[in-house]
């Protein structure tokens, strides 16, 4: 009994908090209906439930956060690096980023509409066909790069570089890449770093990194753990651009 | 059940099913390379499955009611802010002329810095990231604290992000200019907060802020004359993950130097 009104307790908490997270959107939201475009609200009802299926939504999220993916991620860094398989490891890192990033909802419509894109200024033929393969074409380098950016990522954890080094180096690959790309992919390739990282893999990510600086001697968890979602959302961008430029 | 409870209830499933399919291959690597390459249980796999669950369900239900209640609000107010209409009524219009100016779209930039503030702040992934943070600096850096620096990131990045679809100036320039700016804080900054700055970037654009800030630059670049929503309409995305890695950068810099004085004041204090 006194398990169950605690577990009820901490519960109500995490909705608390969660209320305070959603309730800027509904700020600006009911501000803007009814101050600036001066419209009622369509649909609030419908509204209003929705809002309640978000809030117990984001409270279950961040529950299961802390019991699940936090723990498996820690306590697959700790056994990783109790192994000492290097080669296990990255393969791993190569899996986690390429097998995340393929099937991202976000993803597959930005190639989509890079697709019809590429059909209309004529890098492409402007047919179904034409446009599935280039959009497929496109995930598969997105995917790639995530995947290589994540072994990129853990082997420097391993090593201990710094991570500016990295980060300032792609900076100077991106620019470079920016003035022969054609214009059309600019775009793309720039937004394509923000959409590859989701809500499930960000959390498993960061706890790998972290527990894996944990985990071996002379790391620090702040400045060696941190890093791999950077350089995940920053190697697309270098991919998409080269890809841009050879098809 | 009614028709309106039928269809939330056939959405609540199709989502459900949407949300395993992504999660489905995370699960087969972890079960792959746990069980042939660690080959060893995890502590409390009950309650790790347990927390799966919570996950899938949580977020099964956090997307229907984003999908119910707010991306069609969200979307509809970013139509109409850009739409010739508003703006001629807003601003008297010139005599039917469509508003030319940078400025006549100033309820634009209020909204995108608005919405992309608030969006940031529910963002998932980004909670989870500054819990995080939090427990390893032993609570020198604040969860609530870097998810406003971000949040406030996310908001001048959107703003100007608008600013460069209405003026349709180029985007490299922008990008580019924020690079060199990245570079400079980061020799600056304490070492501490390098890594986490830079995650940061790419953690914020994510379930809530991506829908509603893509169909911002995709109303705004077609309502505007001479831009096209295939090319014009990508970009604020990459404001958006720019952005934070400087505010954050700042904000430490800010709660570094106001300790640094306060510990100074603390020690006038001591001696007098």
């Amino acid at each position: 009994m006194r398990d169950i009104s605690k577990a009820l307790k901490s519960f109500f908490r995490l909705l608390a908090g969660s209320a305070r997270d959603l309730m800027p959107i509904v700020l600006v939201v009911v501000f803007f209906q009814v101050v600036v475009l001066q419209q009622p609200f369509p649909n609030l009802e419908k509204t209003i439930v929705g809002l309640v299926f978000v809030l117990l939504g984001l409270a279950l999220f961040i529950q299961g956060l802390e019991m699940g993916l936090f723990p498996l991620g820690e306590s697959m860094a700790d056994a990783f690096a109790r192994k000492g398989s290097l080669s296990a490891l990255l393969a791993f890192g190569f899996c986690l980023g390429f097998g995340t990033t393929v099937a991202e909802p976000a993803l597959i419509a930005v190639a989509g509409e890079a697709a019809d894109i590429a059909g209309k200024g004529g890098v492409i033929a402007d047919s179904g066909e034409a446009k599935e393969s280039y959009a497929f074409q496109l995930r598969m380098t997105v995917a790639l790069s995530v995947g290589l950016a994540l072994v990129v990522g853990v082997f420097r954890i391993l090593k201990g570089w710094p991570l500016h080094y990295l980060i300032i180096g792609g900076y100077m690959i991106v620019v470079a890449l920016t003035f022969f790309a054609p214009d059309e992919i600019v775009g793309i390739a720039y937004d394509s770093g923000g959409v590859t990282t989701s809500t499930i893999t960000v959390p498993l990510v960061t706890a790998l990194g972290v527990g894996m600086a944990s985990t071996i001697r002379g790391r620090n968890p702040m400045t060696d753990g941190f890093g791999l979602i950077a350089l995940a959302s920053l190697t697309p961008i270098i991919f998409v651009l080269i890809f841009g430029m050879v098809v | 059940m009614d028709a309106a409870n039928q269809g939330l209830f056939d959405h609540t499933i199709a989502t459900f099913i949407g949300t395993m399919a992504d999660i489905a291959p995370i699960i087969a690597i972890l079960f792959g390379f746990q069980f042939l390459v660690i080959r060893k249980r995890p502590p409390n796999p009950g309650k790790i499955a347990g927390g799966f669950v919570y996950v899938l369900t949580g977020l099964t239900l956090f997307l229907v009611g984003l999908e119910e209640a707010l991306f069609p609000l969200g979307e509809a107010m970013a139509k109409q802010l850009t739409a010739p209409e508003f703006i001629y009524g807003v601003w008297g219009g010139y005599g039917g002329e469509f508003a030319s100016h940078w400025y006549d779209y100033f309820w634009v930039y209020v909204f995108a810095a608005a919405i992309g503030f608030s969006t940031t702040v529910a963002e998932p992934a980004l909670i989870a990231v500054a819990l995080k943070a939090e427990k390893i600096s032993g609570g020198s850096i604040n969860a609530f604290g870097l998810r406003m620096a971000v949040a406030f990131g996310v908001a001048v990045g959107v703003a100007l992000g608008s600013f460069r679809i209405v003026t349709g100036t180029p985007l490299p320039y922008y990008i580019i200019a924020g690079y060199v700016v990245v570079i400079v804080q980061t020799v600056r900054a304490s070492k501490m907060i390098v890594p986490l700055a830079y995650d940061s970037g790419g953690v914020t654009t994510s379930t809530v802020t991506v829908p509603v800030v893509a169909a911002l630059g995709l109303g705004l670049a077609s309502t505007i004359p001479g831009r096209s929503p295939l090319i014009d309409g990508f970009g604020l995305i990459a404001f958006a993950s720019l952005f934070p890695i400087m505010s954050v950068m700042a904000y430490a810099g800010a709660a570094s130097w106001i300790r640094e004085r306060r510990r100074k004041l603390g020690g006038e204090n001591d001696v007098s």
